[in-house]
This record gives structure tokens, C-alpha cells and sequence, in this order.
């Protein structure tokens, strides 16, 4: 066994960083602990600080270390998060300091749920977390892989545990996107115990991954089922998609990552994404075989709402069913991209009607006014409608109410 | 205060020296030597008398050809009688691009003059420059708003006066009451003539109008116009009358431009800030208050901008128009102006030179001043008449009170602007974060009332909407529309779920400054702030 080190600095304070802190921690040999707090909420939060920080190194065990913190406001989730990195820097323990999960977090998630947008955010940054969920995108990310640093990845591990515990997320899906495996693994003792709903696979290029991955999570939790998402980011990945998305029935979802494929496959991505068209057709066609959502790439400059609009539109047209988000703003014009329009909602609700009348009156062919319709119509113009009454803009029992008027 | 009557005379006098008001605040009865009179309830305390009376020099004693101009600011000074223990005057249309304040008290400081008091219409980080003069005792102390560095001072116990904080109608009211007497007003406007006719308008040190600084050329002993722009008789638009001026200065420059234009007129980009302006208009909405003629003022503050846009989205959707704006006018009242949106624009300060552009070409964007909006001793002000007003603070009760000038550490920080005059608006609605960097805003008990919470209407927070109890009225007309309504105290606890508790400020018992209420009395004290060792 390698040699702990004595001292170790962990968290972020600068002037421009808010609700995190930093901690110098070292461990001493007598004096007992040390404290030496700088907070700008010292006045208000001081002895509850101090409070934190000795029972947790009370909880560790540890009588004698010097801490240092400068506290711009980190909440006590964070600052235990921060301390027990440090901790389990110097000393060898299995034990966790966990805070109180969340009454709030306990909700659960299910296959068919929609997900038009899922928020990407960063797993070292507490301040992006707090008010995620009032921006009420389908899902959260709680993202371990490229948005930490590499010399970070430790620290996030606990603060995204904790967050998942503390942070309410106010009914959003809970998803976290681990490490590339084989690193990911380590991530999923962090995150697999705490009431995580979908686990993001990044940069997954066959099935076997996804059975590696699945048999650690079913050595940490036996029986429990996570549901996952992989993404796709290289040529190797397109090749394999449909071998991986029918590889697990927990796979509820997959995604394309398009600044790594397009790395892959050495040329630029571009607003038009005609380099990456293949890829993505082919990773609409491989879920749709396999029965699951096909999700598309961030949309990655956030000042553009026109050009992130244009390409949702064309997103949506090649049959993906949902695309990340890095900034709240963007969550609107995706929902509204995403979900069927006004007109097809209309569209729909007579096709289904007519169906409904021709097979009431036992007829074999549908019309519409002069139109025959086909049963590939039908069946999508169901799908619009299916769509609709779980995102509340039509009423479950619209088609009664239309059948009385009429 | 000199003069008044009041319905509730009755003090109960347990601590030395002061007296619990009717909000239950415990206040001195002298202030700096003078009088006061602690809050009665709103409504309750009457100030009569007259207008203070300044002395009537004759034109006999100015120069025949109406040139008052002298060759520096430090002549003018001296020839205006600076010496020990005066008043004077300044304003904040050059907020923290302003050169002009610190000059003076330089050459107060060369001079050897001491105990003076200053009675800005504000103050901005920029004027950190005169600690050094309050600790020298060049400054006694300050009349007017302390923001950052001096409100930290002040707060430090290292005043040697009592500050004293009033909104600008109430700043208005105590110049006109005379219950501050400016013996040296010295006004910056960005173009003068040498009579003394002077506006905000034309020049490189522009801030659109003169508003903050028409009490002080009424009432004050001694007028001082200083410019960068000295233009030939007549200076038009004469927003500030050469009748009342003494002397004329031209310096080199007045202010940083970059600085008068405000950092605050650009909406916010905070995704969660958008989302409680959003909240806020779709609640005017939901409310009826967004409705054809109506009227509103926004501050300009990145919410409040943000809130404007939001009511420019909905009036243009339902193609209504509002008779008028107050403002703090910038761009984004500018557009609305002249897409048609609003007929007027009520102009009390001006944000942007898009503002001060639009001031001088748009005859329906309008100059007003703290007498015509705010002024509570008066035969009435505009604040009232405004359908709904968006405000912030830096603390709300469960009782709706609400601070705008300490932080809940106790330190002074922020002026009252015109943050309490406005609170007389039909509608009044704070949208503010639940909490700030672990600091609840939602809290038992403000720690410095500013505003008493039976004018506070609605608090929009991104975890919930909270109205008055006392409005039914407006709890009735959003019933059903879906918005996500709490009490104030569902949203304190979820605050301090998050948050945890906070620990109270702890303070000594030396007042620093006092927060004087609309109608000239003393609604709450600030206390030096006890060093904790936690800190």
C-alpha cells in the first residue's frame, strides 16, 4: 500500500465561486482539532459550521487535525462532501458520512416516461445544482465525466452522492453520467444506492460493456434495476448500436454524443450536421428496432435560440425523441420542439376519431373526407395522441367527450 | 422634525433614550442633536408647517450680465462660505462614475474644514475615497444612502454622526421641511450656462435629468452648478433654473461615463432570476393587473428589467398598451415607448444613453423629480396612482416587512432609493431568491425595517408565490390559474430547510444610522455590528 499523504486541499473558492468551499485539511499528531473558519456567512452560520465539522471527524474517528475552510456559502451537504474527501485522502476507512436523504428525492421513474430534455450538470459545481428542478427539464444529470476535471473526479463523486441525498430535484428524473469504463465503475458505489434512475454510459461501444457494467451494479445492489442510457460518440459505437440498445431491458434510452464522434471520425461539426447524418439516422433506426427512445447531442451554443430551435425541428423530423441541455434556457425550446404541435395534435385526434368510427361501424377501410388513411397513419397519429394526454395538453378521455358532441 | 401631529403620542420609555414606535421598533428621540419623531403607523403621523424659507438675496448682488461663472470649484466653495460644521449637498445622476463629490471634499480637507455633514441623494462604491474623511473628521457624517464600503464603515461603529437614511421623497420632504438645511448645494449637470441654467442632457457627462437635485436648488443657501460643458446663454432645456444658482464652475470632467451608465440595466442572464421574473408577470397576468391603460414601474435591477420584457411579451400577445411607465428609464422602456406599448414615460432617473437619448428627442419621455413622484408632505405624488410597482429587498418577514438596506450579517449596504415611496403603488410585488449563497431572504423578523408589510402585496420566490393575506382581493382573482401559491411561511421554511436556521445578527448597542419613514419619522435604527468570532 502506496503512503497517504498528510495534507490535502480539496474543494474551489475564488472570487467568482459561490455555495462551495475550500478546505486545507491536515491531520496532527495532538493540539485536538483546529478550526479556522473564513465564511461570508460566518455571522450567520458559524457555530453551525464548526457543529458539522466536528461530528463529522468525530464520526471518522480523527482527535487531532487543522482545518482550514473558506466558505462562500456552501450549504452543510457540501461542506461534509468536502470534508470527507479530504478525509478519506489521509485515512483508510469504508465507513460514509451520509447526510439525510430526502423524503422529496424518494420518487421513482418509469420506462415510458418522455425525455425531451435532460440538464446536464457539472458534478463539482454545488451552485448549478440548487434550483435544477425549477426549471422542471425531464431529467437532471449529474455529470461525473467531462465537465470535472480530471484531478477533481474524486471530490465529485461525494458531492453528487450528497446532492442526490439533499438536492430536491422536484419530480425531475435522476441521472448521472458516469466515468468511460472501465473508470465508470468506480463511480457506481456513489450514486447506485442513493435513488438514481438512469445511469448515462458515455462513450459505450458494445454490449459487453453494458453487461460489465450491470453485473457491478448488481454486485453493489443484487436485484436492483437501474435504468440506462448509453451514448454513443464513436464510429466503433454507430456500428454497434443496435447490438447495445437491445443488450439490457433496463436500457430505456440511447444518446449520441456528437463532439466526440465527430472527432472520431476526424471532421467538424457543423450546424448542418451533414457529417454526422449517417450516425444519427442510423441511431434513430437501431432504437427504433429496439423499441427505445433515440436521443439526440447537445445543441452547444447557448446564445443561439434560433439556431438551437432550427435544430430541434430537425432533430424531431429524423425521429429522435429527445436532446440534452446545458443551460436552463434551452429546456423551453426543446419541450416545445419536441411535443406535438397544435395542428398535429388536431390531425391526430380526427384520424383516431375516424378509426374509431369505422371500426364501430365495422368497416375495414378509414377515411378521411376524401382520404383514405392507413393503418401506419393510424398508428402515428396514436402515437401523437398517447403523447399528448401524458403531457397533459390532452384530456385522457378526449375521445368520449369528442364522440358526445358529435 | 420641527412640526406634525400625530393620533398616538403614547411612548412607552424602557431603554434609555428611546421609545418603541408602532411598527415595535426601538428608537431615539434626537438624532445628531435634533428631534425626532419616532413612526406612528402609516397614515397615522400628519407633518404640517411651512415650507422652509430661504433667504431672498436681490439680483443687485449678481453680476448685471448674468455671468456667475468663477475659475475653480474650490472659489466657488469658499466664496459659498465653506466652513466647519456646514451641510452639503450632492447627487447620484453620475452614480459610481461620479468625479465630482470626492473633488470636494479634498478641497474641504486642504482647506482644514471640519464637521461637515454630506447630504447626497446617494452614494456608490466610488466615494470609498472619503473614509479617510470621516476618520480625519473632515466629515461628521452622512445624510443620505451608504452603500458598500461606507455603509461597511458606518456599520463598524467609526461614524462620528448618526447616518441618516431616507427615500428620496423623504429626502425631498426634509429639504422642503427644513429639517435639513443645505447651506452648499453643489449640482453636476453635463451642460450649464453661466447663469446657471442647467440640464442632464448634452454633453459627455450626460445622465438625462437633474430630478435628485431640484429640491436642493429650491432650498439650499448657496447654489453651485459645476459642469463639463459650459454652452453660451441659454442652456435649454433649463431643468435646473439659473434664478437659483450662485456660481457657475467648469471643470475638466464631471464623470466616467463608463460608470454612469449603470451595470444594472442589462437584463439578468440568471436562469433562475428569468424564471421568477417569468412568475411575476404571468402572475400580473393571471391577476388582471396587465390590463388595457394600466401602469407599472420596474427598478433596473436585472429582475426587474427582465419583468418588463415579460410584460412587453404579454401586452403585445393580448395587444394592450399602458398609459404610462416609471421609471428608471432604459433601453427596454426606451423600445416599449416606441413600439407604442406605453403612451408615457415617467422618468425619475435615467438608466442608459439610449434613456438620455430618448429624453431629449421624445416629448412623451418625461423628466419628473422626487416632488412630483414621491413627495409624502405634498398635495399628493404619482406613486400612488401606479398599478403595480416591482421592487426588490434584502429581507422579507413573515409579516411581509421588508429591508432593503442591511444584509441579515447587519451591515449597512444599500440606500432606501425610492424603494419606500413606492411601496404606496396599487400593487406592490418583491420578487427575490429564497435564499442567496445560504443567506435566507425569507426570515422571522427583518433585521432593519424598511418598509412595514401591510404594503407589501405579493413575494415571488423560484420556490413559490406568497400574497399578503391582507390582499383576498388578489388571492381571489389567481385562484385556479395554477400558480404555485404558498404562504410566507411555507416559503421561510423552505428556506431554512435548505439553509438551515441563521444565527441573528448581534449588535452593540450604538446606533449608527436611522431609517426615517415617507412622512419624516423614525421607523427603525441600524446598530454597530458585534463581531462575532465565528466570522
Amino acid at each position: 500500500m502506496e503512503d497517504l499523504p498528510k495534507s490535502i486541499v480539496t474543494g474551489n473558492s475564488a472570487p467568482r465561486i459561490r455555495s462551495d468551499c475550500k478546505i486545507t485539511f491536515e491531520l496532527t499528531s495532538k493540539e485536538g482539532i483546529l478550526i479556522d473558519l473564513h465564511s461570508k456567512v460566518g455571522s450567520m452560520y458559524g457555530a453551525s459550521i464548526r457543529e458539522l465539522l466536528m461530528g463529522e471527524l468525530e464520526f471518522f474517528g480523527i482527535r487531532n487535525a487543522k482545518i482550514v475552510i473558506e466558505d462562500s456559502g456552501a450549504l452543510p451537504f457540501v461542506i461534509s462532501a468536502r470534508l470527507e474527501v479530504a478525509i478519506k485522502s489521509l485515512i483508510r476507512t469504508e465507513k460514509e458520512f451520509l447526510p439525510v436523504m430526502l423524503d422529496e428525492n424518494l420518487y421513482q421513474s418509469s420506462r415510458n416516461r418522455f425525455r425531451f430534455s435532460r440538464l446536464y450538470l457539472p458534478g463539482n459545481t454545488p451552485n448549478l445544482m440548487l434550483n435544477a428542478g425549477i426549471h422542471q427539464p425531464n431529467g437532471v444529470i449529474l455529470d461525473l465525466e467531462d465537465s470535472v476535471a480530471p484531478d477533481k473526479k474524486e471530490e465529485a463523486r461525494y458531492l453528487v452522492r450528497n446532492a442526490l441525498r439533499q438536492v430536491d430535484f422536484m419530480g425531475v428524473e435522476r441521472m448521472v453520467r458516469i466515468n468511460q469504463l472501465p473508470a465508470g465503475l468506480d463511480d457506481l458505489k456513489f450514486v447506485i444506492p442513493h435513488n438514481i434512475h438512469i445511469l448515462l454510459v458515455p462513450k459505450c461501444e458494445g454490449p459487453e460493456q453494458i453487461g460489465e457494467l450491470e453485473d457491478e451494479i448488481n454486485k453493489l445492489e443484487p436485484g436492483r434495476e437501474v435504468f440506462l442510457m448509453p451514448i454513443i460518440e464513436s464510429a466503433l459505437g454507430v456500428e454497434k448500436a443496435f447490438d447495445i440498445a437491445v443488450s439490457s431491458r433496463n436500457i430505456v434510452a440511447m444518446a449520441i454524443g456528437l463532439e466526440d464522434y465527430t472527432a472520431d471520425i476526424g471532421v467538424r461539426r457543423t450546424h448542418q450536421g451533414t457529417e454526422s447524418l449517417y450516425a444519427r439516422t442510423r441511431l434513430v433506426n437501431a432504437c427504433k428496432a429496439a423499441g427505445i427512445q433515440p436521443i439526440d447531442s447537445v445543441f452547444s451554443d447557448v446564445g443561439d435560440q434560433e439556431g438551437l430551435r432550427k435544430a430541434v425541428m430537425n432533430s424531431k423530423s429524423l425521429g429522435f425523441e429527445g436532446m440534452g441541455c446545458i443551460h436552463p434556457r434551452q429546456i423551453r425550446i426543446i419541450h416545445k420542439g419536441y411535443s406535438p404541435s397544435d395542428e398535429e395534435i388536431e390531425n391526430a385526434r380526427k384520424i383516431v376519431y375516424a378509426y374509431k368510427k369505422a371500426t364501430e361501424q365495422g368497416l375495414g377501410v378509414v377515411s378521411l373526407g376524401t382520404k383514405m388513411i392507413d393503418p401506419p397513419v393510424v398508428k402515428r397519429a396514436q402515437k401523437i395522441i398517447e403523447l399528448a394526454v401524458d403531457m397533459n395538453i390532452l384530456r385522457e378521455n378526449w375521445l368520449e367527450e369528442l364522440m358526445e358532441t358529435k | 422634525m420641527k412640526h406634525g401631529t400625530s393620533t398616538n403620542i403614547k411612548h412607552i420609555m424602557k431603554i434609555p433614550g428611546l421609545v418603541q414606535n408602532a411598527a415595535g421598533r426601538w428608537v431615539p428621540l434626537k438624532v445628531n442633536g435634533k428631534t425626532q419623531v419616532p413612526f406612528q403607523g402609516i397614515g397615522k403621523f400628519m407633518p404640517d408647517g411651512k415650507k422652509h424659507g430661504v433667504n431672498i438675496p436681490t439680483c443687485a448682488n449678481y453680476p448685471s450680465d448674468g455671468n456667475k461663472q468663477v475659475s475653480t470649484l474650490k472659489e466657488a466653495l469658499i466664496k459659498a462660505g465653506l466652513k466647519d460644521g456646514i451641510t452639503i449637498s450632492t447627487h447620484h445622476h453620475f452614480r459610481n462614475g461620479d468625479l465630482l463629490s470626492n473633488q470636494i471634499f479634498d478641497i474641504a480637507k486642504e482647506l482644514n474644514v471640519k464637521d461637515l455633514v454630506w447630504f447626497p441623494s446617494a452614494s456608490f462604491p466610488c466615494h470609498e475615497h472619503l473614509i479617510q474623511y470621516l476618520e480625519d473628521g473632515t466629515i461628521h457624517h452622512i445624510e443620505g444612502s451608504m452603500n458598500g464600503p461606507l455603509g461597511r464603515f458606518a456599520s463598524e461603529g467609526k461614524m462620528k454622526g448618526t447616518g441618516v437614511l431616507r427615500s428620496h421623497g423623504g429626502r425631498y420632504q426634509a429639504i422642503q421641511d427644513g429639517e435639513v438645511q443645505i447651506d452648499i448645494a453643489v449640482i453636476g449637470a453635463a451642460c450649464t450656462d453661466p447663469f446657471g441654467n442647467a440640464n442632464g442632457l448634452n454633453g459627455s457627462s450626460a445622465t438625462g435629468l437633474l430630478g435628485f437635485a431640484l429640491a436642493d436648488s429650491q432650498f439650499a443657501d448657496k447654489v453651485i452648478i459645476v459642469t463639463d460643458n459650459m454652452v453660451p446663454f441659454p442652456c435649454l432645456p433649463w431643468q435646473i433654473q439659473g434664478n437659483f444658482v450662485d456660481y457657475t464652475v467648469e471643470i475638466e470632467k464631471l464623470g466616467d461615463p463608463e460608470k454612469i451608465i449603470s451595470g444594472t440595466t442589462r437584463i439578468t442572464k440568471s436562469p433562475d432570476r428569468l424564471y421568477m421574473a417569468e412568475l411575476t408577470a404571468k402572475f400580473c397576468e393571471a391577476a388582471g393587473i396587465i390590463k388595457e391603460g394600466f401602469s407599472f414601474q420596474s427598478g433596473a435591477g436585472g429582475t426587474s428589467l427582465a419583468v418588463g420584457e415579460y410584460f412587453k411579451e404579454i401586452m403585445k400577445k393580448k395587444g394592450i398598451k399602458a398609459r404610462f411607465a416609471r421609471g428608471g428609464s432604459n433601453k427596454y422602456l426606451v423600445s416599449m415607448l416606441q413600439e407604442g406599448l406605453i403612451d408615457y414615460l415617467l422618468d425619475g432617473q435615467t438608466f442608459d444613453l439610449e434613456g438620455v437619448r430618448s429624453m431629449s428627442e421624445n416629448p412623451n419621455h418625461v423628466w419628473t423629480s422626487p416632488f412630483t413622484s414621491y413627495n409624502y408632505h405634498s398635495k399628493g405624488n404619482f406613486a400612488g396612482m401606479v398599478d403595480v410597482v416591482i421592487l426588490g429587498a434584502t429581507e422579507i418577514d413573515i409579516n411581509f416587512n421588508a429591508n432593503v438596506v442591511t444584509h441579515s450579517d447587519g451591515y449597512l449596504l444599500h440606500g432606501i432609493g425610492g424603494w419606500q415611496n413606492c411601496l404606496f403603488s396599487k400593487t406592490v410585488i418583491l420578487p427575490v431568491p429564497l435564499f442567496r449563497d445560504r443567506i435566507p431572504v425569507i426570515v422571522d423578523e427583518v433585521t432593519t425595517l424598511c418598509g412595514p408589510g401591510e404594503l407589501i402585496d405579493v413575494v415571488v420566490t423560484e420556490r413559490g408565490i406568497a400574497i399578503n393575506p391582507q390582499r383576498q382581493d388578489l388571492i381571489e382573482a389567481v385562484k385556479g390559474s395554477g400558480l404555485p401559491l404558498k404562504t410566507i411561511g411555507e416559503l421561510k421554511e423552505i428556506a431554512e430547510k435548505i439553509c438551515g436556521k441563521p444565527e441573528k445578527a448581534l449588535f452593540e448597542d450604538q446606533i449608527i444610522a436611522i431609517i426615517k419613514w415617507v412622512d419624516g419619522t423614525i421607523l427603525d435604527t441600524v446598530k454597530k455590528v458585534k463581531e462575532k468570532i465565528n466570522g
